[in-house]
């Protein structure tokens, strides 16, 4: 333990500096990508291929004056941005990005990455309330609505790679995932969680809580500066998580061919995860939002609790034989 | 681990006071599942991190509904915060604040006078397997019975929540109430 004790807080350091480097660099490709996306330049003068952005971005977020509205809840109206990302750099102490780089490698790994997205919902409603603004509450009760509903088909899409694994761990997701990735086995489960992913960190097209074109900007419509600023690296967090948990839950985590080092084919499929996530943005059309819980309640809960369910009687079968 | 399990009892204990003594209701709220993360963590302090997964998820995570409930159905404002304070006089918990300390009393008393039950052992440890095979085995019967009243619940939602559908179109409603009335004969 003692001799442990620098390379752990080694680990630590790095992932926080990674995740809030990657979250900076996300504005980044986001905005150069939906740009290449739908035919356009984006920001690309300040520095290399526009790669200054980031910083301006930063300093003008940092730097804005950060503006408490008088009508809000003072202390509520504070806490909501960090609430969104506490819970999602904590989410990140379970993630293995390779053998032996992983901050706590518990035994409910799956189970705390689940609880603590269901904390993350917190900080939408709370924000929303604290406002005290007619948009930010519609909003914020559409978060709240969407982000429970798809709580339940994202535990219960992951309930098939628990039983094929056998465990909650994640390390040992990874190790049963050497034969095969279970994306193939569990292709159901893992559209499904990758749909209630995007529910989750309400990105488009699921971005109903903020709907600029119907709620100003939903929830976080009072936010300013760097309160906004929280908001706005928790939601480029979230989505480098759920890409994050797609790649240990289903493609194989760290499990790559020989030639390049393990960290190095984490990187890569996060990063193909990444930019799925901004095309998604570039192409798809906001649904309604009766659409979208009526999608998540009518369709996916019984196919999630089906695919369960095989998945449970295929593994009973081939361990038993049904004896 | 004997610290950290004492810590998150007291903030237990503190925030489950808080939540009974906040004026807003969001607070109090708030204060709850402050409360709910402390007892997670004496799960976690006496070896079952399964249970602590699980009380974070279920009870913590559903207080979201509580706040939901609270903004729709009351819809707080300043006012309503300041009739609280008034309402709650500081005189009004005299009574009950002693008659809780009596019971207090005697609930420090039982457990002077109790046998110490051995610390659970270092090596204790409940994990998902041992909460499942004591749900589905002695318990298999609470388990249900639950599960019932869920579907009751559930049952019950669906029949509030159920509308007529509404078709909105100019020649299309007019005949709507037609087919109704036909539907009652």
């Amino acid at each position: 333990m003692e001799t442990a004790t620098p390379n752990y807080l080694l680990i630590i350091g790095g992932v926080l500096f990674v995740m809030l480097n990657v979250a900076a660099l996300l504005i980044w490709v986001e905005r150069r990508g939906l740009a290449l996306f739908q035919d356009r330049y984006g920001p690309n003068r300040a520095g290399p291929f526009g790669l200054l952005i980031v910083a301006a971005d930063s300093i003008k977020l940092f730097f804005k004056q950060d503006w408490i509205p008088p009508f809000a809840d003072k202390p509520v109206f504070i806490l909501a941005p960090a609430i969104v990302v506490v819970t999602v750099l904590m989410s990140f102490v379970v993630i293995p990005f390779a053998p032996g780089i992983v901050v706590a490698d518990l035994n409910i790994g799956l189970l705390f990455f689940l609880a603590m997205s269901s904390m993350g919902a917190y900080s939408i409603i709370l924000g929303g309330w604290a406002s005290n603004n007619k948009y930010s509450l519609l909003g914020a009760m559409r978060g709240a609505a969407q982000m429970i509903s798809y709580e339940v088909f994202m535990g219960l899409s992951l309930m098939g790679v628990v039983l094929m694994a056998g465990s909650f761990n994640l390390s040992t997701i990874v190790e049963a995932q050497r034969g095969m990735w279970f994306v193939v086995p569990q292709i159901i489960g893992f559209v499904i969680f990758f749909i209630a992913g995007i529910a989750e960190t309400h990105r488009l097209p699921f971005d109903v809580p903020e709907a600029e074109s119907e709620l100003v900007a939903g929830f976080h419509s009072e936010y300013s500066g760097m309160k906004f600023g929280m908001f706005f690296i928790g939601e480029y967090m979230g989505i480098t998580l759920i890409s994050c948990m797609m790649v240990v839950l289903f493609f194989g985590g760290w499990l790559g061919p020989d030639f390049l080092p393990p960290i190095v084919w984490f990187i890569l499929k996060t990063a193909f995860f990444l930019m799925i996530f901004i095309l998604l943005r570039a192409s798809m059309p906001r649904p309604r939002y009766d659409q979208l819980m009526e999608y998540g309640w009518k369709y996916l809960l019984p196919l999630t609790l089906l695919n369960l369910v095989v998945t449970a009687g295929v593994l009973l079968w081939l361990n038993d034989g049904f004896r | 681990m004997e610290l950290t399990f004492y810590i998150a009892a007291a903030v237990a204990v503190l925030a489950t006071i808080m939540v009974i003594t906040r004026f807003n209701m969001i607070h109090a709220l708030l204060y709850l599942v402050v409360s709910f993360l402390a007892v997670a963590v004496v799960f976690l302090t006496m070896g079952a991190p399964f249970m602590a997964a699980l009380e974070v998820i279920v009870y913590a995570g559903a207080i979201v509904v509580l706040i939901i409930f609270v903004i729709m159905m009351l819809s707080l404002t300043r006012e309503d915060v300041e009739q609280e304070k008034a309402w709650l006089q500081p005189k009004l918990w005299m009574g009950p604040a002693l008659l809780s300390f009596v019971l207090l009393a005697e609930l420090v008393y039982l457990l002077v006078i109790a046998e110490m039950p051995a610390a659970p052992a270092a090596g204790s440890y409940v994990d998902a397997r041992a909460v499942g095979l004591a749900l589905y085995g002695p318990y298999v019967l609470g388990v249900q019975l639950s599960g019932i009243l869920l579907m009751a619940g559930i049952v019950g939602a669906y029949h509030l929540g159920r509308q007529k559908k509404k078709i909105i179109h100019r020649f299309l409603q007019q005949q709507e109430p037609q087919k109704e009335r036909s539907a009652v004969l």
